[in-house]
């Protein structure tokens, strides 16, 4: 068992969660209540990485990161070393990978409010902040809590992708998926099976814990 | 704190119109569907904005596009009743109403839950109250604004009858807590011509017609837009007992009032409105009908209609009771201005709805 790789896949899954919740709700927020030209665009550009194969976005960002481009050059002068096979590369693209699991749900609960509700906080004297802290927030997080656990639930399943950004560097970029892979490359048939179960395991309880969770927050709300 | 509104626009729909509401004046902005008048109240709170508008509370301009002014909903002092409430479905009746103060203040939401009748239910999520209590809960936020206008989007529309009749009476009693000018969108004028002080009806974004409420409901041209059988008079009443029979015996300036049973105890002040049309005239006092109002008065007025009827207006002892009747039958009657005539009332022709506790008697009853 690679505790090393399982924890890093843990440090992957929260620090991509943690970058993503705020980006979740302030893009959600956006697509749910505003209707402009090109939203269309938009909302297909946040659903790409959902269809494209892992191979073919690993291969931009490898290309967007590297250390000739922009990016990965501003990132080798700033920390002096390079984006790519780094945790922070592997983080970068996590997040990028992500935005359809988080944004997706969270725009559906910013949806789900009533547009009275809404225009009612402000007539309560509510400013935009407020309102989205005492009711949109609480309103919405149902279509939050599915965003973020599915973002968690699938960076830690992720394996295509880390590999092309990240390879298998352990402690900086070998996750439990790839360790894993590596296992069974290696014919460690049992180290393999034991990490698969545990995967499984977490998998289950945390989506587990968001119906459970959900299911409370409906009653709360009802 | 009068309440000065001016907006003209284009789309979605046109409008051009422009009212003035008093402190403490109850207006009913009248019309139907589509004729802009939900577009109206919702300029007035900063939840849309015409091309060209003011909006002004005592001297303080929330709205002015000449002068590029526009605050934001948040930085008006307005309170609204949405059609369907709007409450905030996770908060409980206190913190729906806490959620509008200045300062949260539970024992001031209380006390404001209090006023509009929904004592000891402050805990209670919306989910778990009543249509109607939903709808106290949402005046009871909307005052707790302590707002410089409230508004009133078909505040009564979804409720049931019984409901709708009893928060009539609850909001008649509440007028003697409200300083400030309350506007009211509807399109039963039932509800308006009880609960509005004046009225401005509006068709197609423009104003019909703007006055006191007794003389829009007796303008059969002011209605036409909301339909001609709306016009009616109102009479103040009071009950004087209940007979053994189901019917309720009222004391009204037109001499005691028969009407089917109301649920109040003797002494207590009514309005009745009397539809122009369910009213019957006759010159000589008729014998052997069935009907048991028959009130004398003299005809004051009589105004031709744009099609086959006429408005009778007749004076009974200083009121005004209004018979819609056929051109055909005044000639045959010879109608004149002086003459007396007797208006003849079924007991069963007056409406349930059609009955309203009259303001001081809903506000002594609190």
């Amino acid at each position: 068992m690679d505790w090393t790789a399982l924890w890093l896949s843990m440090r992957l899954a929260g620090w991509t969660v943690a970058v993503l919740l705020p980006v979740a709700v302030l893009m959600g927020r956006f697509l749910a209540y505003r209707s402009f030209g090109g939203k269309g665009l938009v909302e297909a550009l946040v659903m790409l990485p959902l269809v494209l194969p892992p191979t073919v976005f690993g291969f931009y960002l490898l290309v967007a990161f590297g250390r000739n481009s922009p990016v990965g050059g501003l990132w080798q002068n700033l920390f002096g070393h390079q984006l790519v096979f780094s945790f922070e590369g592997l983080v970068v693209a996590s997040v990028i990978f992500n935005l359809p699991f988080a944004i997706q749900p969270a725009q559906r609960g910013f949806e789900a409010i009533p547009a009275e509700v809404r225009e009612a906080a402000s007539c309560c004297g509510m400013s935009p902040l407020a309102s989205l802290w005492k009711v949109e927030l609480p309103l919405a997080w149902p279509g939050l809590m599915t965003a973020m656990v599915l973002t968690f639930a699938h960076t830690l399943g992720e394996f295509g992708i880390v590999l092309m950004v990240g390879g298998s560097i352990p402690g900086e970029t070998r996750t439990i998926a790839i360790a894993i892979y590596d296992r069974v490359q290696a014919f460690d048939g049992q180290a393999a099976a034991i990490m698969s179960a545990v995967l499984v395991a977490i998998s289950l309880f945390t989506i587990a814990l968001t119906y459970w969770l959900s299911a409370r927050m409906g009653r709360r709300l009802s | 704190m009068a309440l000065e509104v001016m907006a003209r626009a284009d789309s979605p729909i046109p409008l051009d119109v422009a009212f003035r509401v008093e402190p403490g004046e109850l207006i009913a902005l009248v019309g139907h569907s589509g004729s802009g008048k939900t577009t109206l109240l919702r300029s007035i709170a900063g939840l849309w904005r015409p091309e060209t508008a003011r909006v002004a509370v005592n001297g303080t301009t929330w709205l002015d596009t000449a002068a590029r002014v526009d605050l934001p909903p948040h930085r008006r002092r307005v309170g609204i009743v949405f059609q369907n409430y709007a409450l905030f479905p996770h908060m409980t009746a206190a913190q729906n109403v806490m959620a509008a103060m200045d300062t949260a203040d539970y024992a001031e939401a209380e006390r404001v839950l209090d006023l509009v009748n929904l004592h000891g239910l402050a805990h209670r999520k919306p989910a778990h109250l009543s249509g109607g209590q939903q709808q106290r809960v949402a005046v009871a936020r909307a005052l707790a604004r302590k707002p410089h206008a409230l508004l009133l989007d078909e505040p009564f529309s979804a409720v049931d009858r019984a409901t709708r009749e009893k928060l009539y009476d609850e909001i008649v009693a509440l007028r003697a807590h409200l300083a400030m000018p309350v506007v009211l969108v509807t399109h039963d004028m039932n509800e308006a011509q009880f609960l509005a002080d004046r009225m401005v009806v509006i068709e197609k974004g423009h104003v019909v017609q703007e006055d006191t409420t007794a003389r829009v409901m007796a303008d059969a041209h002011a209605l036409r837009a909301m339909g001609i059988r709306e016009v009616a008079a109102m009479l103040p009443a009071v009950i004087a007992e209940h007979g053994d029979d189901g019917l309720t015996r009222l004391d009204a300036p037109t001499g005691p009032l028969y009407l089917p049973w109301i649920d109040a105890v003797p002494g207590t002040g009514l309005r009745v409105r009397i539809m122009a049309h369910e009213v019957i005239l006759s010159r000589a006092f008729p014998d052997g009908l069935s009907a048991q109002n028959i009130i004398a008065g003299t005809v004051t007025r009589i105004v031709p209609g744009a099609g086959p009827g006429v408005m009778i207006h007749v004076d009974v002892g200083g009121h005004e009771i209004l018979a819609r009747i056929t051109r055909r039958a005044a000639e045959q009657m010879a109608l004149q201005p002086g003459m007396t005539v007797h208006a003849i009332l079924k007991s069963m022709s007056i409406a349930r709805d059609h009955v309203v506790r009259a303001p001081d008697a809903a506000s002594t009853a609190e």
